[in-house]
């Protein structure tokens, strides 16, 4: 529950009146919430838990923790799309 | 990638390993409080690594599984009813819970939808302005502050047909409740790292004073853990007792501001069940009076529930603790994470759910 993912800012929208960013978790974009970094700029990598970013991440640190989680099989589980609603990003 | 192939490196794993066996002098009892770590131990056979040096104790943290039943049960009757969208994160619908799990409402044309996050609930409510979409809430303080963003959106927008049926929990007081029980064997605690990058460490500053235990923020990957127990094991030789911070790419002595005030601004303290616990005092979350709007046991009278768990399941016991899974007659036979007695089997960081999937070998069936 608490897994938290760092991907990183390919861009930015404001969506429903809060700062959103287009985050990249290797080959998936999803919308994330980015109300709680307002610092976080472009190509800066944040560690997102249920699509809301909690942290600006040093990139290096990012990477090689991404291509773990990757080698552990759990990013592909964690980002599966909503059944309620299909990812237009993805 | 250099930095890349030396955190994945098992050869430093295993040095790390030796290091910390090496200069154990006793086998020290540590816990890891949360259930994304318990994951990683397991996986990557850490407990083993470390030999008689060091005994891994699991902790509490797992949200899933720290639900009450009756929670459990009440959002059931929730999903039951006619005009209700039960939405919800997907560990929780086969989660059991006194007679069925929401998977079976589902199953059984209730309305029930999974989603990655809150905000896909708000989207369904803006979608559907005839259906009162209740969003099942459970989680720790990683994941309050995305529950309150959702619901100071949905206030925002004016929205009447959004809630949340809340059920969060908070670390600290469960490790105070587990180091003044007379059975407390534990000795040095691995903080979870998610729950610090948002709350920062002062409050484990502040257990770490007044029970003299060392406490380390720890990470979720191999290297991460073996070097926070490397951490814990030289305070505890050293006969030191500090809040230290292994995870430091994530996580600061204050934490997240704007994350905490989002939480502070909905939520207030409450005290809340602990699955397999009982109740632990001032330790939840839940809206605050002038969110009532968005709360679902005020907008719903959904009545008193009488829960009961199996009787063979011991969850109460691994959950804090006290037992291994393996200890358990059901474990792997009458308890399978296809048909759970309890929630520790459902969940990918339930305790069992771990040692069913990593561990399996060690019981004879």
């Amino acid at each position: 529950m608490c897994l938290a993912i760092p991907g990183k800012i390919v861009g930015f929208e404001e969506r429903d009146g809060s700062r959103t960013g287009r985050v990249q978790f290797g080959g998936i974009v999803k919308q994330v919430c980015l109300d709680f970094v307002p610092e976080a700029a472009l190509d800066d990598y944040v560690l997102v838990h249920v699509g809301f970013a909690l942290t600006v991440v040093d990139r290096e640190e990012a990477e090689k923790t991404y291509a773990l989680l990757e080698s552990m099989g759990m990013l592909a589980e964690d980002l599966r799309p909503d059944p309620a609603k299909p990812e237009k990003s993805s | 990638m250099k930095y890349l192939d030396e955190y994945r490196d098992g050869r430093i794993a295993r040095a790390l390993a030796a290091d910390i066996r090496e200069k154990s002098t006793r086998p020290w009892v540590l816990m890891e409080i949360c259930g994304g770590q318990t994951h990683t131990l397991m996986r990557y056979g850490i407990d083993e690594l470390l030999g008689e040096s060091v005994q891994l104790v699991h902790g509490p943290g797992c949200p899933v599984c720290v639900t009450p039943l009756e929670t459990i049960d009440r959002a059931i009757a929730l999903a039951r009813r006619p005009g209700v969208t039960l939405v919800s994160y997907g560990d929780m619908l086969r989660v059991p819970g006194s007679e069925t799990d929401l998977f079976h409402v589902k199953s059984e044309g209730g309305d029930v939808r999974i989603v990655y996050s809150p905000l896909a609930a708000l989207d369904l409510a803006r979608t559907m302005p005839g259906r009162q979409v209740v969003f099942f809430a459970i989680g720790f303080e990683t994941t309050a502050p995305a529950h309150a963003m959702t619901v100071l959106q949905a206030a925002r927008e004016g929205l009447s047909n959004f809630s949340l049926l809340s059920s969060h929990v908070l670390v600290p007081p469960a490790i105070r409740l587990l180091l003044g029980s007379p059975h407390n064997r534990v000795q040095g605690f691995i903080a979870p790292g998610h729950v610090c990058t948002v709350m920062g460490y002062a409050e484990y500053a502040e257990l770490v004073r007044e029970f003299r235990v060392p406490i380390v923020v720890g990470g979720f990957e191999p290297l991460d853990l073996l070097e926070a127990i490397a951490m814990l094991v030289a305070q505890l030789e050293a006969g030191r007792a500090e809040a230290e911070n292994q995870y430091t790419r994530s996580v600061t002595y204050e934490g997240n501001r704007p994350a905490q005030a989002a939480v502070e601004r909905v939520f207030e303290v409450c005290d809340q069940k602990w699955r397999g616990i009982g109740p632990i005092a001032q330790s939840g979350l839940r809206p605050r009076p002038e969110f009532a709007a968005f709360d679902a046991e005020r907008i719903f009278n959904i009545g008193e529930m009488h829960s009961e768990e199996p009787p063979e399941c011991i969850s109460a016991l691994v959950l804090q603790g006290l037992r291994k899974p393996t200890d358990c007659t059901a474990f792997g036979t009458r308890c399978t994470p296809e048909k759970p007695l309890g929630a520790p089997m459902v969940s990918s960081e339930g305790a069992c759910a771990a040692y069913y999937q990593y561990r399996r070998h060690l019981v004879t069936l």
